[in-house]
């Protein structure tokens, strides 16, 4: 579906539209999902986040102004209540990745070894992903993956902007090392 | 100018959101190992990106389960609309016959002043 016609069923669910929330509901929860699932880093915590983002989605829906996309809006609830159901958590899990998980992706690489390299290095970098702490994970992931500026990022997770910066780097650099290796007696002091 | 000093500063420059001074730029066109950092990042940049269009496939039953708490939440707020409409009927109820019997009052207490003077 269009951004244009989204928009027009969000302008009918802010009108009190019940079946038009549904709708919304329908084309974007695969979408909140993946965030809430590259978020937790697991199936049973993206569920209860993504059930508890489409409530505080509903009541809130008044408040969507709409000079952002519907799906920016999503993804920033989306990304308070991970913050949210995480901090709740006394035991951070590091589990693997679950490789069982689907994925869709609707633009494949037509060049079988750019393609075989492309694929390699994401699955390397999921892994690598599920293996940071989650307060590193959250930073990296909106920002990077979903290009949230770093002061909407704060302000779901709760940290200041400078915080948020500071995890970014942190992140980044660890998934550097795991995906490229630090190179023996690199210490960049050079 | 050392490789040390442009740690924080070769991922945002791969990302585009810092630029290189002009001392920190000669320093990397002169260092294969900042070079090499800087091909690093754009390329986890790039792997990072490519996940935004990986849509993971959500178990059999959520979109139903998400339905079915929203429709939960849609009666429990209708519910709480009837109770606070009756809330307010209730209240309005009251205050209306605790305005009749006070003007009541009034009126009888007038008469029986009026009652005593004509006496």
């Amino acid at each position: 579906m269009m951004p244009r016609e989204v928009a027009d069923v969000v302008a009918a669910a802010k009108d009190g539209d019940r079946e038009a929330f549904d709708e919304l509901v329908r084309l974007t929860y695969a979408d909140t999902y993946t965030l809430a699932h590259r978020l937790t880093g697991n199936e049973e915590d993206a569920r209860d986040v993504v059930q508890e983002a489409y409530l505080r989605a509903y009541r809130g829906l008044r408040r969507f102004r709409g000079d952002a996309q519907f799906s920016t809006w999503m993804y920033r609830i989306t990304a308070n209540c991970a913050a949210t159901h995480l901090g709740r958590r006394s035991r951070h899990r590091h589990d693997e990745l679950d490789e069982s998980v689907p994925v869709v992706d609707p633009h494949p690489d037509h060049d079988p070894q750019l393609r075989a390299d492309a694929d390699d290095l994401r699955s390397r970098l999921k892994v690598a992903l599920d293996a940071l702490p989650p307060r590193l994970r959250a930073v990296v992931v909106l920002r990077d993956v979903y290009d949230l500026p770093h002061e909407a990022i704060a302000a779901e997770l709760g940290i200041s902007e400078s915080a948020a910066k500071v995890r970014l780097h942190r992140a980044r650099n660890k998934l550097r090392d795991q995906l490229f290796g630090r190179r023996e007696g690199e210490s960049r002091a050079g | 100018m050392q490789c040390a000093d442009l740690t924080d500063t070769l991922a945002g420059a791969a990302d585009g959101v810092t630029e290189l001074g002009r001392a920190e730029r000669r320093h990397v066109e002169r260092c294969l190992r900042c070079q090499a950092e800087i091909v690093q990042y754009r390329k986890l940049l790039r792997a990072m990106r490519s996940l935004r269009t990986d849509v993971l496939e959500p178990a059999p039953g959520l979109l139903a389960d998400i339905l079915a708490n929203l429709e939960e939440a849609g009666e429990r707020h209708a519910v709480r609309s009837i109770l606070s409409g009756r809330r307010i009927a209730y209240l309005g109820g009251l205050a209306a016959a605790t305005a009749a019997g006070a003007a009541g009052a009034i009126v009888f207490a007038s008469r029986t002043r009026r009652a005593r003077l004509a006496g």
